[in-house]
């Protein structure tokens, strides 16, 4: 009865002993950092408000819609704990939620916790937030920009939760990759419409009673946003055509293979996505469009992440 | 079982758990070893097998994402299913591999059934605390646990009440229920609603403990120590899953 139906709580016995200790480690750090940062915040309030923050999110997961059919989509929850508290209060939110699940309800193993904590309390807040943050910016914290903003950062937290664990996965050699990356993430893009629609919902209802909390503006548009917009949509743009691109040899490689030493070149130590084709999708050009979008989002993740840290420094 | 130290089942639990995951693939009488230890285990937590199995089995769909390494290039081939198109080779390697992870996941479950059943949720967070995690978290985690019912509650209440006010039918041209954005918009605000009862609530909790002297200090009492025949137990149970360990090891990898 209150177990979560998504095929996202990995249980014992999937992972490897290292791919389990590794990201108990870095959950640590992330749980660490929180909880430093919630101490220098020095609001005592906050921690009542973060254990009912969990014990909502836990009761929300049991609330359904039928989406098509026999399916049902509801909520992880990341995005919302993140969108409601910010993004540090949020990871101890989630970690709640999830070390719960898996010490009562098993829902998810002891020992992958670290892994599952990841995916779903660091990972997917991180990821909501950021994205939240991006739009609602960008539109100037109006109130169609919160709720796009809502909607993306949730599709977006269980997009690339369902990707680290198929990772974790087949990194541990439980499941072979060119198969469970394109299930997990198939599937899982469609139950993100789901927890978007439901986010979406729920952030409606907030900004009806309590629409302080949300924080919404009548600003313009923020500046440079129009900047921000072409650039992207040029970006995606190049890379939707990208499959069209020219096979030949660039110039290093023509005149390696000239002079007659490409064979010198080695193999890489790790594969993740070779020559810009993603793994698991048999229609090359989609594997190549997917694998630039993949590859313009992270870009942008770490210039944006870069431009925060330099940011903050400036301000003290 | 229900009257062991809840540190020393923790500590029980995650070497067992530990042990089994770390086994090497194939080792088959372990496992039957430790089915049984397990089992050993399950009737003595005087839980009933139906409950713990039960329990034990509502994770497993998860084995779906491990069904596909049946097919892969491990060894000498067991079978061959044909699918249309495709053929599937069954290996002998990737058998093995997906029935260890299966049972290797069944036994861990079994024992984290256990532990929280046998337990009372005060003393397991005290067990937590005496793990060394952070005192901050385990707060939390009591807090979350007091009013998950509540809110489980609330959430319950609203389904029903959803469910009086909607429509079923039984002719399959009818849908019931509204279009996919108003039904995301009513569940979402299911959803809302009991995020802002809280955040609300939280407000209220904070003022009610602040009046009764709360100061961002938790205090409790401490525990009373471990008798040196648990710690025996438990001592001795560590040595025998790392022995099992070693020479499981040793033999199958």
């Amino acid at each position: 009865m209150f177990y979560s139906v998504e095929p996202m709580h990995i249980p014992d016995g999937f992972l490897s002993a290292v791919v389990s200790i590794i990201f108990w480690c870095l959950s640590i750090v992330g749980i660490s950092i929180a909880l430093i940062k919630l101490n220098k915040d020095t609001d005592e309030r906050k921690m009542p408000l973060i254990g009912m923050l969990g014990a909502a999110i836990f009761a929300a997961q049991m609330i359904n819609f039928v989406v098509i059919g026999g399916t049902s989509g509801h909520l992880m929850g990341a995005a919302i704990a993140a969108i409601l508290v910010g993004p540090w209060a949020a990871v101890l939110v989630m970690t709640t939620v999830v070390a719960v699940q898996a010490l009562i309800f098993q829902d998810g193993g002891l020992l992958v916790l670290g892994a599952n904590i990841f995916n779903m309390g660091i990972l997917g807040v991180a990821a909501s937030y950021i994205v939240y943050k991006i739009i609602t910016r960008l539109s100037g914290s109006k109130k169609w920009g919160i709720y796009l903003g809502g909607f993306s950062a949730a599709w977006l937290s269980i997009v690339l939760a369902s990707i680290s664990v198929s990772l974790q996965l087949a990194v541990s050699g439980t499941s072979p990759i060119r198969i469970v990356l394109p299930a997990m993430v198939g599937i899982h893009a469609l139950i993100g419409i789901g927890e978007g629609l439901i986010t979406v919902g729920a952030l409606a209802l907030v900004f009806a009673v309590r629409p302080d909390i949300l924080q919404p503006s009548r600003e313009r548009f923020a500046p440079g946003a129009l900047l921000a917009i072409i650039g992207f949509g040029l970006a995606v743009g190049l890379v939707l055509l990208s499959p069209l691109a020219s096979t030949y040899p660039d110039g290093l490689e023509w005149v390696a293979e000239q002079q007659g030493f490409l064979n010198a070149a080695r193999e890489p130590v790790y594969k993740i996505i070779p020559d810009y084709i993603l793994p698991g999708i048999s229609n090359e050009a989609l594997a190549t469009i997917l694998a630039g979008i993949l590859g313009i989002c992270l870009i942008l993740i770490i210039g944006l992440i870069m431009a925060y840290a330099r940011r903050k420094r400036q301000t003290v | 079982m229900h009257l062991v130290d809840a540190r020393i089942k923790l500590l029980l639990t995650l070497a067992f758990i530990l042990t089994v995951s770390l086994l090497p693939s194939g080792a088959w009488p372990v496992y039957v070893l430790l089915v049984f230890l397990i089992i050993g285990f399950d009737m003595l937590s005087e839980l009933g097998m139906g409950y713990i199995l039960k329990r034990s089995l509502f994770s497993l769909p998860f084995i779906l994402a491990a069904l596909p390494i049946i097919f892969s290039n491990n060894g000498p081939t067991a079978g061959v299913i044909s699918l249309g198109p495709w053929d599937l080779v069954i290996t002998q390697g990737g058998l093995e591999r997906f029935v260890s992870i299966a049972l290797k996941s069944w036994i861990s479950i079994q024992a984290a059934v256990i532990l929280a059943s046998t337990t009372p949720i005060p003393d397991l967070l005290g067990a937590m605390r005496a793990l060394k995690v952070p005192r901050l978290l385990v707060q939390i985690f009591g807090l979350m646990w007091r009013y998950l019912f509540v809110m489980a509650d609330e959430a319950q209440r609203m389904l029903r009440a959803r469910y009086a006010r909607s429509g079923t039918s039984n002719n399959p041209d009818l849908k019931p229920g509204g279009s996919i954005p108003w039904r995301a918009q009513v569940a979402g605000g299911m959803a809302g609603s009991l995020f802002v009862r809280a955040i609300e609530r939280s407000d209220r909790i904070y003022m009610a403990m602040v009046a009764r002297g709360y100061d961002g200090e938790v205090r409790s009492f401490n525990p009373p120590k471990i008798n040196a025949l648990s710690w025996l137990i438990l001592g001795m149970f560590c040595t025998f899953f790392g022995i099992l360990l070693l020479l499981s090891i040793l033999f199958w990898s």
